[in-house]
């Protein structure tokens, strides 16, 4: 027995000191293995005698499983050791730059475009195209402009070559023309908004020769000019998400409607900048009204039996007003610098429930 | 155009302020664009009396003065010589700003003398263009009183007109609106004829056609003409006019109370007895006529002009409506005076204004449609305010044609104020509101004819008389009436492709793209490059010569971004924008475009790691994109060196569904394109176009097909091919996948290789095929046969496997 105990203190000590796998697994091989000490013993027992073998073999097979059990232990220190030395030596710096990557933008104006058919949608507003090269019926004629109007004129709208008939394209002055081809191609009711490219021969610190415009149409029996105010004022209000919005109608003049009205939007000029929904000041935002009657005849319909009102507003100049854009031209200067500041996350996607912006 | 409150008083009796009257003109329609109010600008002005004035000690030119102010006894140094004791004149204090020098007055030693304030001049006032000296006026006034006060000046209101409104550029017109909007009481505005002491003399001979329908004219002989009295010169002043002469100044004075430009003609410098209306026509040698106008230019007289002519019609006196000739004006010495008030035809007087560059007062009225009934009252009320100040006789009225008729009557039920603007207003308030405004109401059914007055020759129909009414009742009264609630289509509010551009904006700004939006027009010569500039895109009158056609493509404007950024030290760019491009001027040429470029300059990586960035980056965005755009990708064709001559012919390609479906192009660039916009490449890039994309079929549900996955693993194998350089590789992998197209999922390039081990004129490209087993776990046979069967498709087109 002294031997066993001895062998025991000695394997004990042998496994607690190999210092690495290696030096574990020869501790093992000297124990365990085909010749090791251990199952030299455990081979022993086959020559000895009943009644040794039942003092004998539990003592030798506890010997076993006892060293085993502290050659595993010490395997699993040794391996969390080597794994620890093996992750230092593996350590990155981390401060490093990740690989660059590029954030894209959406242009304000189409950011202002989706918002405001998010708004529109929501009001029960499809949404009409039609092209940003017009005949001259669809621009002016359909639309009530007396055959001489300055709109007409070559100083304020950009005509295309004259065509083997005589008559001259344009570039549509306003998205109007939409209204047009809406009525012409659609039987009431009629519910759109016509976004899109408008073009004006005019260029300075306010004007740029191409914009945006936003249109608005509804016609049935009995829409009046109080919806329309309603209307707009819905819109406007959730536009600039804000309840403060104040609004007010003023009579004006426009070929295509009758009565017109210009809609101007409470703000406040004071200290240089500008903001809506506070103030005593007035900006004008968008010209509206009842479509003419002779817009609805020209375009087919009877205006003792379809009325309705129309309203476009100029969109890039809405997206300034919102998100504080100083200068129109820049909208289309396609400077990078510029569109990584006032530009909108691709997942900014405006909607009802997260919001507009 | 311009008035004060004192003038508009004149026709209404009202008690309003400026902030008022400004206020209800606002509502009424008229936009005020400025009020210019003296009182506010020389707050700090007030009269003053110097009490004693000596020399300067150290300059000859300076006077100190003491001066008996509203602050006491002040001592000014001023270097005015009309600066002399006893004098009234205009003080500013110390702190006072002088709106005609621009400067704030500050306490400084002049020569060794403080200043304790300013004596002013009519020009530092702003109420003279020039002045000599410092202000003299009446030794009346009394110290301190307000400067304003002292010299009769009032606020200016400016205000802008809509073209509908004529009898708005005249102050009693304005007047008329106020009163019938309840600012206050119109005064009487009939205009009392003047007796004729003798018949014309003049004949009026009208052969203008509709040019000018009516002329009337009157003689005045015995004038004397010269400086109008103080208070027309006061009142023409204070609207921006300049003082001529009397007989000058009433005529303007009634263009501008009544928006009656009438003309005025020394009878002494006409020729003959006959005044003739008529177009312009071609003098001898066919030579155009000419004319010298008041402005002292020559005008080339076309032939839809209308002119006025003596001399039997032959000499060209005058642009009806626009501008009088310079031969016949009236001058000091002028003592018989022909007086003519006719009426223009907008559109030609207009057209007249454009194409000579006058911009006179009455081609502007006339422009927009004076008065008709107004044509003879007119004439009465500028011969009386003529025999008022200038003395005389006036001879009959001789009147040549027939003004232009009155509008129609209409047909109206009040109750249609209701029906189209949603606002209630009584019956009696919607007539009353017409008759202020000088409708004539006839009839008392519930359908009432009303017959708009001759100056309203915009209202034609019962939408108008709604528009009158409700602007008097005030917008502000328009209910907020919600909008039925519609029913709302199912599936959105977008059509496929709006939805489509949508999608295409989020995804490529996702994908590090920055939006941007350029001109819809380009050079002709830019267009040209990229396959545009046909003539019927090209603008007759650009806003820019490098802006002169519509754009066939948005990659032009794009790469040009790109240089400009570049130049401004920001090279790296990755641009997109989508919106139309135009192969014609039909609806059907202009297509919807997205279009994206990529100018790498990217910043340099710590581990060498290759960023990229090229022409396969590029296609890789397109075709993610066309993904979710829900465009049939697998069925999609690469035709390459077939896009358009912009490309590079090496690295470009044409994404089809067959060669009538191009659905997109891609690739680098062309360098010679790149130089000719002048920005360095490479540039890679993509134009798709929305309008090719097919329409996805319309399915009655939205659920989705079942997924089948199949229980089995997939496996992998890999082939190297020998292939002939120019075999595509696309060509290859679709060759391997369809040799068996139960079996192989799918089919990748993995290795591409040229060089030592590969013989001249070919290239190793190696395939990696996914296999996925179908029904039963595939045996070592079965995949040998598969092998067998990629093997025996590759050789076809010239691949062999590598050994």
């Amino acid at each position: 027995m002294t031997d066993l105990t001895s062998l025991e203190a000695q394997l004990t000590a042998a496994v607690t000191g190999a210092i690495d796998l290696a030096a574990l697994d020869a501790v093992r091989v000297a124990a365990l293995g085909k010749t090791g000490s251990i199952s030299n013993l455990l081979k022993s027992l086959g020559a000895m005698s009943p009644d040794e073998r039942k003092t004998a073999g539990p003592a030798i097979n506890g010997l076993r499983d006892k060293i085993q059990g502290l050659i595993a232990e010490r395997k699993a220190v040794l391996e969390g050791q080597a794994l620890e030395g093996k992750l230092a030596a593996e350590r990155l710096d981390l401060t490093l730059p990740a690989p660059p990557r590029r954030k894209g933008q959406v242009h304000p104006t189409m950011q202002a475009f989706d918002e405001l058919i998010c708004i529109f949608a929501e009001l029960g507003f499809a949404v009409a195209e039609g092209p940003d090269i017009e005949d001259d019926f669809h621009n002016f004629t359909a639309l009530n402009f007396p055959p001489k109007h300055p709109a007409r004129d070559m100083h304020d709208t950009f005509f295309l070559q004259e065509g083997p008939d005589g008559t001259r394209k344009v570039l549509r002055t306003h998205t109007s023309p939409v209204q047009v081809r809406t009525m012409m191609s659609q039987s009431p009711p009629i519910r759109i908004v016509a976004p899109g490219r408008t073009y004006r021969k005019d260029s300075d610190q306010t004007h740029t020769p191409m914009f945006h415009q936003i249109e608005g149409l509804v016609i049935d029996r009995d829409t009046h000019m109080g919806h329309l105010k309603w209307t707009l004022e819905t819109v406007l209000a959730r536009y600039f998400e804000t309840d403060a919005v104040t609004t007010r109608f003023r009579p004006h003049h426009f070929p295509f409607t009758e009565p017109s009205a210009e809609m101007d939007v409470g703000c406040d000029r004071s200290g240089g900048g500008l903001k809506i929904g506070q103030g005593s000041d007035w900006l004008e935002i968008l010209g509206c009204g009842m479509v003419h009657p002779n817009v609805l005849r020209n375009c087919g319909l009877d205006p003792d039996e379809w009325q309705g009102f129309a309203f476009g507003f100029g969109v890039d100049r809405l997206a300034m007003l919102k998100y504080g854009v100083p200068d129109l031209r820049d909208m289309f200067a396609a400077d990078t610098r510029w569109l990584q500041h006032y530009g909108f996350s691709a997942f900014a996607a405006p909607n009802p429930a997260s919001g507009l912006s | 155009m311009k008035f004060t409150l004192s003038w508009l008083k004149e026709h209404l009796e009202t008690d309003a302020s400026v902030a008022q009257i400004v206020d209800a003109m606002t509502m009424a329609g008229l936009e005020v664009e400025h009020v210019e109010d003296p009182a506010k600008k020389l707050a700090a002005f007030t009269v003053a009396k110097i009490v004693d004035a000596v020399q300067h000690p150290n300059a000859d030119r300076l006077r100190v003065c003491q001066v008996d102010t509203v602050d006491g006894v002040k001592e000014i140094v001023c270097g005015a010589p009309n600066a002399r004791a006893g004098l009234v004149t205009i003080y500013a204090p110390i702190g006072a700003y002088v709106p005609g020098l621009g400067v704030t007055l500050v306490e400084k030693p002049v020569r060794g003398v403080v200043s304790n304030g300013m004596l002013c001049s009519a020009a530092e006032l702003e109420v003279a263009e020039e002045s000599n000296g410092i202000m003299e006026l009446s030794e009346d006034l009394q110290v301190g009183i307000s400067a304003t006060k002292a010299l009769g000046l009032e606020a200016v209101i400016d205000f802008e007109v809509t073209p509908n409104r004529p009898d708005w550029l005249g102050v009693a017109g304005i007047a008329r609106d106020l009163a019938a909007a309840g600012v206050g009481r119109l005064k009487d505005m009939t205009v009392a004829p003047v007796k004729g002491e003798f018949s014309c003399p003049i004949t009026i001979r009208i052969k203008a056609g509709d040019a000018c329908p009516m002329f009337a004219g009157r003689l005045v002989r015995g004038v004397k003409n010269g400086p109008s009295p103080d208070w027309l010169q006061a009142q023409l002043k204070a609207v921006g006019l300049r003082p001529i002469n009397a007989l000058v100044d009433v005529t303007n004075l009634i263009s501008y109370d009544r928006c009656r430009p009438l003309h005025v003609y020394d009878r002494a410098l006409l020729s003959g007895d006959v005044i003739e209306a008529r177009l312009g026509h071609h003098g001898e040698h066919n030579a155009p006529e000419h004319l010298i106008a008041l402005d002292g230019k020559t005008y080339a007289i076309g032939p839809q002009m209308c002119v006025i002519a003596d001399a039997d019609g032959e000499r060209p006196i005058g642009l009806g409506g626009v501008m009088g000739g310079e031969s016949t004006g009236c001058s000091d010495a002028t003592t018989e005076v022909f007086l003519e008030s006719a009426w223009f035809d907008p559109i030609l007087t207009a057209q007249t204004a454009r194409a000579t560059g006058i911009s006179s007062d009455a081609a502007y009225r006339f422009a927009r449609g004076v008065d008709p009934g107004f044509v003879e009252d007119g004439l009465e009320l500028a011969t009386r305010l003529i025999l008022d100040l200038c003395g005389g006789e006036a001879s009959d009225v001789t009147v040549a044609g027939t003004a232009p008729p009155s509008p129609a009557p209409i047909a109206f039920d009040p109750a249609y104020v209701h029906r189209l603007s949603g606002m209630s207003i009584e019956r009696d308030r919607v007539l009353d509101i017409l008759h202020k405004l000088g409708f004539l109401i006839e009839g008392h059914g519930p359908t009432v004819t009303v017959v708009p007055p001759t100056w309203r020759r915009d209202v034609d129909g019962k939408a108008d008389l709604v528009e009158e009414v409700a602007r008097i009742a005030g917008f502000a009264a328009l209910p907020s009436t919600p909008l039925p609630e519609a029913p709302r289509p199912v599936g959105g509010v977008l059509t496929p492709r709006q939805a489509r551009a949508r999608i295409a904006r989020r995804a490529l700004a996702a994908a590090g793209y920055a939006e941007a939006v350029t001109w819809s027009f380009t050079a002709k010569k830019i267009a040209t490059l990229f396959g545009g500039g046909p003539e019927a895109v090209v603008l007759a009158n650009p806003i820019a010569s490098d802006l002169d056609c519509m754009r066939p493509s948005i990659l032009p404007n794009l790469i040009q971004a790109a240089g400009r950024n570049a130049r401004r030290g920001f090279p790296d760019v990755a641009l997109f924008e989508i919106g139309p491009v135009f192969a014609g001027d039909a609806p059907g040429d202009q297509r919807t475009a997205v279009a994206a470029i990529l100018a790498p300059h990217r910043p340099r990586r710590w581990d060498h790691a290759d960023t990229g960035q090229d022409v396969h980056a590029i296609k890789g965005e397109l075709l993610a994109l066309l993904e979710e755009l829900g465009a049939p990708a697998a069925s999609l064709q690469i035709a390459q060196g077939q896009a358009g001559a912009w490309w590079h012919p090496g690295q470009s390609a044409r994404l089809q569904l067959g060669p009538k479906a191009v659905m997109a192009e891609f690739g680098a660039i062309h360098p010679a394109v790149l130089q000719a916009l002048d920005v360095e490449g490479p540039v890679y890039g993509f134009e798709l176009w929305l309008e090719a994309i097919p329409e996805p079929k319309r399915k009655a549900t939205k659920t989705r097909p079942l997924l089948k996955a199949s229980p089995l693993m997939p496996l992998w194998r890999d082939f190297a091919f020998l292939a002939p350089e120019t075999l595509a590789a696309g060509d290859l992998v679709r060759a391997v996948q369809g040799a068996d197209k139960a079996l192989i999922a799918s089919a990748r390039v993995f290795d591409l290789y040229q060089g030592q081990g590969v013989p001249e004129g070919f290239k190793s490209l190696a395939i990696e095929a996914q296999i996925q087993p179908v029904e039963q776990t595939l045996a070592d046979k079965d995949i040998e046969a598969l092998s067998a069967k990629i093997v025996a498709a590759a050789e076809k087109l010239g691949a062999k496997l590598r050994s």
